[in-house]
């Protein structure tokens, strides 16, 4: 394998993520990555300097809405997953940037 | 402090769009209803709903672009930028990185030191977040998603202004201009228009940049000069003291009139944009622009020279009146209707701020018609009110919109241009004040205000003066 991933950068991905992995969950993700990153390595195996990078499969463009409005309340619908609600809100624990 | 400063300031200015809709879904935008009324699978990151463009946010990105003086790009495309908060229910916002629709503008302010262009660098569309609201009993936040993909366009500033003065003269252009193109109310006391503050500083006459902080979210220009003033503060005092400015996000709090840096290590600024695969790229033909180009309004600058050299109007009233959109559009309403440009403005500029002033209110909230006001502005003229009772009828026509012509005739305000009624209250009020008609042969040509005074208010107020002064003059 020729791509290593580091511890660090695990913990990063991790935080990243959000994602808390035990010990063995972050040795097994880290092989997964690598030999992702081994994969994606193909390509330099291949000319592309001359290659518009590509975002979508079909050639397709403009795809617009007219400025109308057709939903009406949503509020119920929306909040039939939530696990937790109060006033036609979701709940969540507090989040306050300080 | 021995050494001279300068503060270098860029902005980043997220402004609300004036759309029905929302920018990916057929969601409502309309203000003020119940948590989670307008949402949809689409706007709550639902697994499997597909966004589509709303066109008129790409036509109202692409008219601030031309009116900003910046190049449009006819090839552009949506990204997705990563983070995690509640108020995203996707865990990504659909922004513009790689090919944002407009770039490389600018536009010109007025400062001491003369004109002077702010660059644009470049102006991006993307989804509002929802609201958060936090509990203060509890450990909770309610989530609201009603704002969740409300259409918004980042216009990103260069480094380009050194002072308060110049980042609010930038913000009251940039509002100006799009409040005149109908892209945006630009309230920001409603949250429709935020500023990013990134600011630095460095020694007079370096060349190198400091390092920068931002801050976010600032709520009114008054809170932005004072975040800016003690953000330079802050810096140079640590730059005096030998330690070093860390480039962070500080949140300002203008109640305290200090700022925290916000974010952690944990909440590591690594966005990791990539593209979006759910929408296709915006293929803007000349055509298509040209369209833009051509419906383009009238923008300030414009209106200001017009109403100068067209209507006749000195500098500082065209200045008043197109310094806020919807007093030269019910400037322009009333001149068409009464074509006496000078008197609107006086009535605009002088009763009208008043009050507005009186209660409280910005010019965006005037509500009366124009036809109203034109009555007015014909019943003084034609000098069937004078102009105390024309204020008087104004105030009723500001705070009701009533129509001024009923008004009078019902409440019988019509001045009395009957001189033989006018002739007998002026004996009247001679034969009773004989100290000042003596005052006034003697010589005292003040002493003729009191006597004027005293007719009118014998008439309550109905006389109309110039006939009251003339036959006083007359009698004495």
């Amino acid at each position: 394998m020729a791509n290593v991933i580091s511890d660090e950068t695990m913990g990063y991905v991790g935080i990243l993520a959000k994602l808390e992995l035990s010990e063995e969950e972050k040795q097994a993700a880290k092989k997964d990555m690598e030999s992702m990153l081994d994969y994606i390595d193909k390509l330099n195996e291949l000319d592309t300097s001359k290659v518009e990078p590509m975002s979508h499969v079909f050639p397709v463009k403009n795809v617009f809405r007219e400025d109308v409005v057709e939903n009406g309340d949503g509020g119920e619908a929306t909040l039939a997953n939530a696990p937790e609600k109060r006033d036609r809100a979701f709940v969540v624990p507090k989040t306050v940037d300080q | 402090m021995s050494k001279q400063y300068e503060t270098v300031i860029g902005l980043e200015v997220h402004v609300e769009l004036a759309t029905k809709t929302k920018i990916f879904c057929s969601c409502s935008t309309a203000f003020g209803s119940a948590p989670n009324t307008h949402t949809c699978p689409v706007c709550t990151g639902m697994p499997g709903s597909l966004p589509v463009l709303n066109k008129q946010v790409v036509e109202y990105a692409m008219a601030v672009g031309v009116a900003t003086n910046c190049q449009i790009n006819q090839y552009s495309k949506f990204d997705r930028k990563n983070y995690f908060y509640p108020d995203n229910p996707q865990n990504y916002q659909i922004s513009q990185l790689y090919l944002p629709i407009c770039h490389d503008g600018g536009i010109e302010i007025e400062t001491e030191n003369g004109k002077k262009t702010i660059g644009i660098h470049e102006i991006h569309m993307e989804e509002d977040a929802g609201k958060l609201v936090h509990d203060d009993w509890e450990e909770v936040s309610l989530v609201d998603y009603n704002r969740s993909g409300v259409p918004l366009i980042e216009i990103v500033s260069e480094p380009d202004m050194r002072s308060a003065e110049e980042v609010i003269a930038y913000l009251d252009k940039l509002r100006m201009i799009i409040q005149y193109l109908g892209a945006s109310d630009c309230k920001m006391q409603e949250g429709s228009m935020r500023a990013d503050v990134n600011l630095s500083v460095r020694e007079v006459g370096a060349k190198e940049f400091g390092t920068r902080t931002e801050m976010k979210n600032i709520g009114s220009f008054k809170a932005i000069a004072r975040a800016i003033e003690a953000e330079t503060a802050r810096q140079i005092d640590l730059i005096e003291s030998g330690e070093k400015v860390v480039q962070e996000t500080r949140r300002w709090n203008d109640e305290q009139g200090y700022s925290y840096a916000m974010r952690s290590k944990e909440d590591a600024q690594d966005y990791r944009y990539f593209p979006e695969p759910d929408l296709v790229p915006i293929v803007i033909s000349d055509e298509w622009l040209q369209q833009v180009k051509d419906n383009q309004p009238e923008l300030r600058d414009e209106k200001l020279k017009r109403y100068q050299e067209e209507f006749g109007l000195p500098e500082y009233d065209a200045q008043i009146l197109t310094s806020v959109k919807k007093l030269a559009d019910v400037f322009e309403a009333t001149t068409e209707l009464c074509k006496k440009p000078k008197k609107v403005s006086n009535w605009l500029m002088g009763e009208t701020m008043r009050l507005l002033k009186e209660h409280d209110m910005d010019p965006e909230d005037i509500k009366f018609s124009p036809i109203n006001l034109a009555k007015v502005i014909e019943l003084t003229e034609a000098g069937t009110i004078n102009s105390s009772v024309a204020k008087d009828v104004f105030e009723k026509v500001f705070s009701e919109d009533i129509d001024p012509d009923k008004y009078v005739e019902e409440k019988g305000l019509k001045t009395v241009n009957d001189e033989g009624a006018l002739r007998e209250t002026i004996e009247k009020i001679i034969q009773d004040n004989p100290q000042s008609v003596e005052d006034y042969r003697n010589g005292k040509e003040k002493a003729i205000g009191f006597l004027v005074g005293q007719t009118m208010k014998a008439m309550k107020g109905k006389a109309n003066p110039g006939m009251v002064n003339k036959i006083l003059k007359e009698l004495l």
